[in-house]
């Protein structure tokens, strides 16, 4: 199945009222949509609600600490050469986790035009992107740690700074390494055919196809995206 | 139209719906249905017991598992608040209940019962058993995925009456688990209680996640030809808009659960301000446990509607099929659903009337809670309107329906009372509360299950339970369920606080030690009526009548499969086609009193009655 949107013999109904009936139809309501794709969509709205509620508690929460906020652009300076650079290590975070959603775009591109050799090595190349990331994760959280930060107290100001640090970036941390879990799966099952050949999965018994690789690069941006907002509320407030 | 029916000496069936096909120019085929968009689905056909009946992928098996779990906990909750009722008719009646028990066991019977029984039962019982049934699906989209939400469901009961096991017990902070108390020294539990009570929720949250992800894309994704939106049963409609509710609510509980974790293992001070304790200063500081609320009632107003909304569409059917007639304003209940929905999003804080907010803000919620009166309202007219003049035929199922509304209208009215910040304020607290909460949330929705059991259990099963037990248990479950909660109205306006191990001697309020004898006689009786169901059910798998196919002459998909009890796969070779509403009942003109849901329209516009 490709992500074509044309259902034969289905004709969208013009207007208002036409854009109420399709949606109203039988049989789907997303025409021509694969239904791992439309669940993957509301995991990831469900999910939004989850990040939603970690950043309105963290504003809550620094809000209401009578303690002083340390200053990010202190805190997370990064030296080099001898020259403390606020916000460097992120900004490469930043900057990696960004690249690998344009190779897991392509990857997805490459899939569908059933270029398995391409489609695996890019993958691969978001799979690395994603363990860069998480590797500079572990870095600066060694880094804090090693200054004494700790979720219950920092030296800087409010306990709750590192808190709310480690728990938010932990947790989106966490999602990454998922992300880059499945890509290595991912990657292994592309070169191996198991999306040409329609093989069952090991758990699922459900063919292989495609869309999965697709399926799994929403995910991929999605988290990123969350990263974008973790990064100017953590990092740039 | 009516001068020419006046003419004609018979009547043509008028189908409520028919669909509009064929291409303009050529004669329209009334019967035309659009040809399938989805390849039929793969499913998995366990063989061995392990794969058909444990880790099974059909929806309807796990469905099953799901009813039977959360029937355990249910009962679990039934037997603490059998004996919370005993210490509070006959105090010390019950020896080892001390204080901390007493707290332990209003902890756990809330959470059970909300959660794990009414949550999982109805959207794991009956949404996985009904939602491929009614839509014409073969099974969940994802039945791997379906299989693992209900063993996350599990290990999530597991965890949660683990607690029971471990030093201290159970956490006894109240089912809401405010901190700083739920896990300060002091309170029972504060130790391994509450946290194998966050993780539990935790778990109970993710694998909810995975059933709902099932649930909501079956329905938007799956369903068989013919089958639109407006053509889902209201059944499914509720289940599907409480699914949304819990795929958007449940993240606030999980993120509060994981931050009061935090809290208690790694000493963060997410919810824990300054402390002071017997002069000395806590290690914690800094946070605020206003936010736990709100978090924690972002999830837990929606929680309300997770449990109402499948209760409002699962009685909308049963009194349609029983009154044989077709729900009166179908798509005016479709909306009523769904905007009951969107608004249980703004009205949380209606439970933190007394937390110490802004007047203002008060106001804002108030308003927003008695707006939720008016759908509601609509769906009450609704159902009343349906059994009008309906051919009802009055059998336990219609009974607990008739139930319903009563307890459901004598609930939500107490709710219009308490949305109202200034008798909210005087009545916080009290068993008015308590009373409200139970009525509306906990009696009716539980009368809506009971009246779902008498009439898919001969679906499920193949047979039909005894009516007249049937009869017995609903007759004492609704007067004593009268018995224990109307006096308890009465209690909270003399002002008996809720939450109370024991009033000792308080003269204001010798009247309540009477009622308290009486509530707590009748909730043992109640509690030992359900009984009665639960030795229906097995002797009725036994020896009950053979229901047949479509015992209650019901239009719906699930009644028309080709074998009853259907098999994994549901329909056969060939799935159904839809042709028309679910509530074709009684239509002038048709042969008999209900048009199933796959018979074409010609075939019921050829048939013509003499009219009489």
């Amino acid at each position: 199945m490709s992500s074509d949107p044309k259902i034969e013999g289905y004709k969208f109904k013009p207007g208002y009222s036409g854009m109420a009936a399709d949606t109203a139809s039988d049989q789907t309501m997303f025409k021509g949509v694969h239904w791992g794709k439309a669940m993957m969509w509301i995991f990831l709205l469900s999910d939004t609600f989850i990040f939603s509620c970690f950043l309105i508690s963290y504003m809550k929460g620094r809000g209401s600490t009578p303690e002083e906020w340390p200053n990010p652009s202190e805190v997370f300076a990064l030296n080099a050469f001898g020259v403390p650079v606020p916000l460097l290590l992120i900004a490469i975070m930043t900057f990696v986790l960004i690249t690998s959603s344009g190779t897991m775009a392509l990857a997805v591109k490459y899939g569908y035009e059933r270029n398995r050799k391409m489609c695996g090595w890019l993958i691969l190349a978001t799979a690395l992107g994603g363990l860069t990331f998480v590797g500079m994760q572990v870095f600066e959280w060694s880094k804090l740690i090693h200054e004494g930060v700790r979720p219950w107290e920092n030296p800087f100001g409010a306990a709750q700074f590192g808190s709310f640090f480690f728990m938010i970036t932990g947790f989106h941390g966490t999602h990454v390494s998922i992300g880059v879990i499945f890509l290595f799966i991912y990657a292994y099952k592309t070169f191996a055919g198991h999306y040409d050949e329609g093989k069952r999965g090991w758990f699922t018994t459900m063919k292989g196809d495609y869309v999965e690789i697709e399926i799994l690069g929403l995910y991929w941006h999605f988290v990123d995206l969350v990263w974008v907002f973790i990064f100017a509320f953590f990092y740039l407030w | 139209m009516s001068e020419d029916i006046n003419e004609n000496k018979t009547i043509q069936a008028q189908s409520s719906e028919t669909i509009s096909g064929g291409e303009t120019g050529v004669a329209p085929d009334i019967d035309y249905v659009r040809p399938a968009e989805l390849a039929d689905q793969d499913l998995y056909h366990g063989h061995t017991f392990i794969t058909k009946w444990v880790f099974c992928q059909d929806a309807k098996v796990i469905g099953v598992q799901y009813f039977l779990l959360a029937t355990f906990t249910g009962i679990i909750g039934l037997i603490l608040s059998w004996l919370m009722r005993l210490q509070l008719g006959f105090p010390g009646a019950a020896g080892f209940m001390t204080a901390e028990h007493y707290y332990q066991f209003v902890t756990m019977h809330g959470m059970i019962m909300v959660v794990y029984f009414l949550t999982a039962l109805f959207l794991g019982g009956f949404g996985n058993y009904l939602i491929p049934l009614m839509t014409g699906a073969r099974d969940m989209v994802f039945p791997y995925v379906n299989m693992v939400s209900f063993w996350m469901f599990f290990v999530a009961v597991g965890v949660l009456l683990a607690s029971f096991f471990v030093p201290g017990g159970p956490t006894g902070s109240g089912w809401t688990l405010y901190p700083p108390q739920a896990i300060l020294e002091g309170t029972p539990g504060s130790g391994m209680g509450i946290i194998l009570m966050c993780v539990s929720l935790i778990l109970f949250v993710a694998g909810f996640t995975m059933g709902g992800l099932n649930y909501l894309i079956t329905i938007l994704q799956a369903r068989t030809r013919g089958m639109t939106l407006m053509r889902m049963p209201l059944t499914v409609w509720g289940i599907f808009t409480a699914t949304v509710l819990a795929m958007l609510a449940f993240p606030a509980l999980l993120v509060s659960a994981l931050m009061m974790t935090l809290d208690k293992v790694l000493a963060t001070s997410f919810f824990m301000p300054t402390i002071l304790k017997a002069g000395e200063v806590l290690e914690y500081g800094g946070g605020t446990p206003i936010l736990f609320q709100h978090l924690f009632w972002f999830f837990g107003h929606p929680e309300v509607y997770i449990v109402a909304l499948p209760a409002f569409g699962i009685v909308s059917d049963l009194i349609s099929v029983h009154s044989r007639k077709n729900i009166f304003g179908y798509r005016m209940m479709v909306w009523a659903i769904v905007v009951i929905g969107a608004l249980s999003f703004f009205v949380w804080a209606h439970h933190m009337y007394v937390s110490g907010m802004h007047p203002w803000f008060g106001f804002f919620f108030a308003t927003t809670t008695l707006i939720i009166a008016v759908p509601t309202a609509m769906k009450v007219y609704n159902w009343i309107l349906t059994l009008w003049r309906g051919n009802i035929r009055l059998n336990t199922v219609m009974l607990w329906c008739l139930g319903f509304i009563v307890t459901f209208v004598n609930g939500g009215i107490t709710g219009i009372f308490l949305g109202n910040v200034t008798v909210d304020v005087p009545l916080s607290d009290t068993y008015f509360v308590v009373a409200h909460f139970h009525m509306v949330m906990g009696i009716a929705p539980l009368m809506v299950i009971m009246g779902a059991v008498y009439h898919w259990f001969p679906l499920v099963a193949g047979r039909m339970l005894s009516e007249k037990l049937g009869k017995w248990h609903f007759w004492i479950t609704f007067l004593g369920a009268y018995s224990i909660y109307f006096p308890m109205h009465y209690l909270g306006f003399i002002g008996v606080p809720r939450r109370y191990f024991e009033m000792y001697d308080s003269p204001y309020i010798t009247s309540a030690v009477g009622m308290n004898q009486f509530i707590s006689t009748s909730a043992f009786i109640v509690g030992a009526a359900q009984f009665i169901l639960i030795y229906n059910i097995v002797v009725s798998l036994k020896i009950g009548k053979p229901a047949g196919k479509n015992p209650w002459q019901a239009n719906s998909l699930e009644w028309l499969t080709p074998t009853v009890p259907p098999e994994h796969g549901n329909w056969g070779d060939k799935l159904p086609v839809v042709y028309r509403w679910p509530y074709d009942f009684s239509v002038p003109g048709a042969k008999e009193d209900f048009i199933p849901q796959t018979t074409p329209p010609s075939e019921v516009v050829e048939t013509e009655v003499e009219k009489t």
